[in-house]
């Protein structure tokens, strides 16, 4: 069963000038975790507007948990949660003001209200910090507490955009932590990230996702395939370049890449530890003595230049690209 | 209809409980119209000859109430921007509540905010001297005629607040309109001494209409007024009805529809 269906969305600014999404397609089966990975502006926050009904596409269709989004928005509100990129959260109240009135606006009652609130306040760690207001929260803190309102209704399909973008690498252990957490209860989730070590950790499969659209799909491990086996790496003396690249094709078969600059010399093998054995010996014979050597599995970065030609920009700040984008603070 | 009530009920007691978690944004922007009260009423009541019985002051209060309540524009306006800024009000969208509740919710709490306001500068005007003399029930009537004028801007507000999206920007934009608007009007001086064209646009300025029933409401002569003798000057209640039920009728749908569209 799938739980979300995007089929063919267009979204364009500015009169077909800015193609936000160009015809993306993706699907999520239920109970599963789809990373949505991809660059500054490649359309991964409108995909999530669009299928969290926020956003009208100008073409396309999109079902989530069975229910069309374009005709039916009110009843996808129902069963979906959204934690966005910045915690939507009222900073003069506090966590527990916040979470009750979220709870109201799910039309639960008073006091469903209040003990939901406590729960999802215990769960996330809140509870000390449950009466102070948001504005005193670290950015973790905030996340968490967002989190925690997207998940009032204890909601069939989740959204989670760039959970951990601005958090520092303990809060992003922690909002691990607690996604790991909600994946076992069986919710379906779709995840946007930059952070491709990010992909790999939380998703059952990943979309990368260029341009506003899917240009490859699969397991971390598929798509680390797709790009090829491992490489062996060898980093050696200026003088003993030429005679390593020798031996390095001699066991690899294949012209070996040369970085005169920082002297490594790579080149893809097929059977990984016997080569690095073979050209050990082979680099031993020849009196040369390497300063560092290692095979290396492409990593998701590897995957991204080579299916997008450009690096993934990791950067801190907020996404600016899209239209809306820009606008943000 | 009755989970819609319920829903912007929730979004006017979260602006309610703003009030209480920050008391500091109340106080101040009462404040602010008390502290008019008491310039105006000394640095200007002496220098203007009112004619009217009670002195300039009776004149003065009405003016400065009204002056207030159009500012509500600029309440509603900042906040929403600021939601808008924050993310909030995307929250709201993607929340199974009623299409209007949250503009609703907001344009009702404002008002809310405004009766505590109103209570204040009243309690300030009359330290001062000011002495409403039509009696309980028209001045109460008065003080529901400045709320819901107060509560008609407030859909203004929530236009510019949608559009702007920033809070600062907000800001500066309705100062800039709501402050002329006030003092091209009666509120503070008679309009006799501006250019005739500018009395004409004054007569027909609502805040001078409502000034205008405001002053007829509580008791006092509006000989601020009417040197045009403009028909919305000589009809300032009715005329005041019209401008408000204008204001809702055109603004408010716009303003749903344009929360409906909004997107950050």
């Amino acid at each position: 069963m799938k739980s979300i269906i995007a089929h063919e969305l267009l979204k364009t600014y500015d009169k077909g000038a800015v193609k936000a999404l160009d015809g993306l397609s993706l699907e999520v089966e239920e109970g599963t975790v789809l990373g949505l990975l991809g660059p500054n502006g490649s359309g991964k926050t409108t995909t999530v507007r669009v299928l969290a009904t926020l956003l009208t596409p100008d073409s396309g269709s999109a079902i989530v948990a069975g229910i069309d989004v374009l005709k039916h928005p009110d009843e996808v509100r129902k069963v979906i949660g959204l934690s966005g990129q910045y915690a939507a959260l009222d900073e003069t109240l506090t966590g527990w003001d916040n979470l009750t009135m979220f709870g109201r606006l799910y039309h639960l009652n008073s006091s469903s209200a209040k003990k939901r609130a406590e729960e999802l306040l215990e769960k996330f760690s809140l509870t000390d910090a449950a009466r102070r207001p948001i504005k005193t929260y670290s950015g973790g803190m905030r996340r968490r507490l967002d989190l925690a309102a997207s998940l009032i209704v204890k909601p069939k399909v989740l959204f989670l955009d760039e959970p951990t973008t601005g958090l520092d690498p303990r809060g992003r252990m922690e909002m691990w932590g607690v996604i790991d957490e909600l994946v076992k209860g069986g919710v379906t989730l779709l995840l946007t990230t930059q952070y491709l070590e990010e992909a790999d950790h939380l998703a059952d499969s990943i979309a990368v996702i260029d341009s506003g659209k899917v240009i490859a799909r699969g397991t971390a491990d598929e798509l680390k395939n797709q790009v090829g086996g491992e490489r062996l790496e060898i980093t050696v003396e200026e003088n003993q370049i030429t005679e390593a690249t020798r031996l390095v094709e001699q066991v690899s078969g294949a012209k070996p890449s040369v970085d005169p600059g920082i002297r490594k010399i790579s080149a893809p093998v097929s059977n990984g530890s016997a080569s690095l054995i073979q050209v050990l010996r082979l680099l031993d014979e020849a009196k040369i003595h390497p300063l560092d050597i290692g095979l290396k599995r492409p990593s998701l970065d590897d995957v991204f230049i080579s299916l997008t030609g450009h690096v993934a920009e990791v950067v801190v700040e907020p996404e600016v690209g899209g239209k809306n984008a820009a606008k943000r603070k | 209809m009755l989970q819609s009530v319920s829903d912007f009920l929730v979004i006017t007691k979260r602006q309610l409980l703003q009030m209480i978690r920050i008391p500091e944004v109340l106080i101040f922007a009462t404040i602010q119209p008390a502290m008019f009260v008491l310039l105006f009423r000394y640095v200007f009541g002496g220098a203007i000859d009112s004619g009217v019985e009670g002195g300039y002051v009776q004149l003065l209060m009405p003016g400065i109430f009204v002056q207030t309540v159009a500012f509500t524009l600029a309440a509603t306006a900042v906040g929403l921007a600021a939601d808008m800024q924050k993310g909030l009000i995307d929250r709201f969208r993607s929340l199974p509540i009623s299409r209007s509740a949250v503009v609703i919710g907001r344009t009702v709490g404002d008002t809310l905010q405004n009766v505590v306001t109103l209570i204040v500068m009243g309690l300030v005007g009359f330290l001062v001297g000011w002495r409403p003399s039509s009696g309980p029930v028209k001045i109460f009537l008065g003080f529901l005629f400045l709320l819901a004028f107060g509560y008609s801007m407030s859909w203004i507000g929530v236009i510019i607040g949608l559009s702007v999206r920033e809070e600062r920007v907000a800001q500066n934009l309705v100062f800039m309109t709501v402050f002329p608007l006030t003092f091209l009007s009666n509120a503070f001086a008679p309009t006799t001494g501006m250019p005739k064209i500018l009395q004409y646009f004054a007569e027909w300025n609502p805040v001078s209409t409502m000034v205008a029933a405001c002053r007829e409401l509580f008791g006092t002569e509006n000989v601020f007024g009417a040197t045009a003798n403009s028909w919305p000057s000589q009809n300032p209640i009715l005329m005041s009805l019209i401008y408000m039920f204008l204001l809702v009728a055109i603004f408010a749908p716009i303003s749903v529809r344009k929360y409906v569209k909004v997107s950050k």
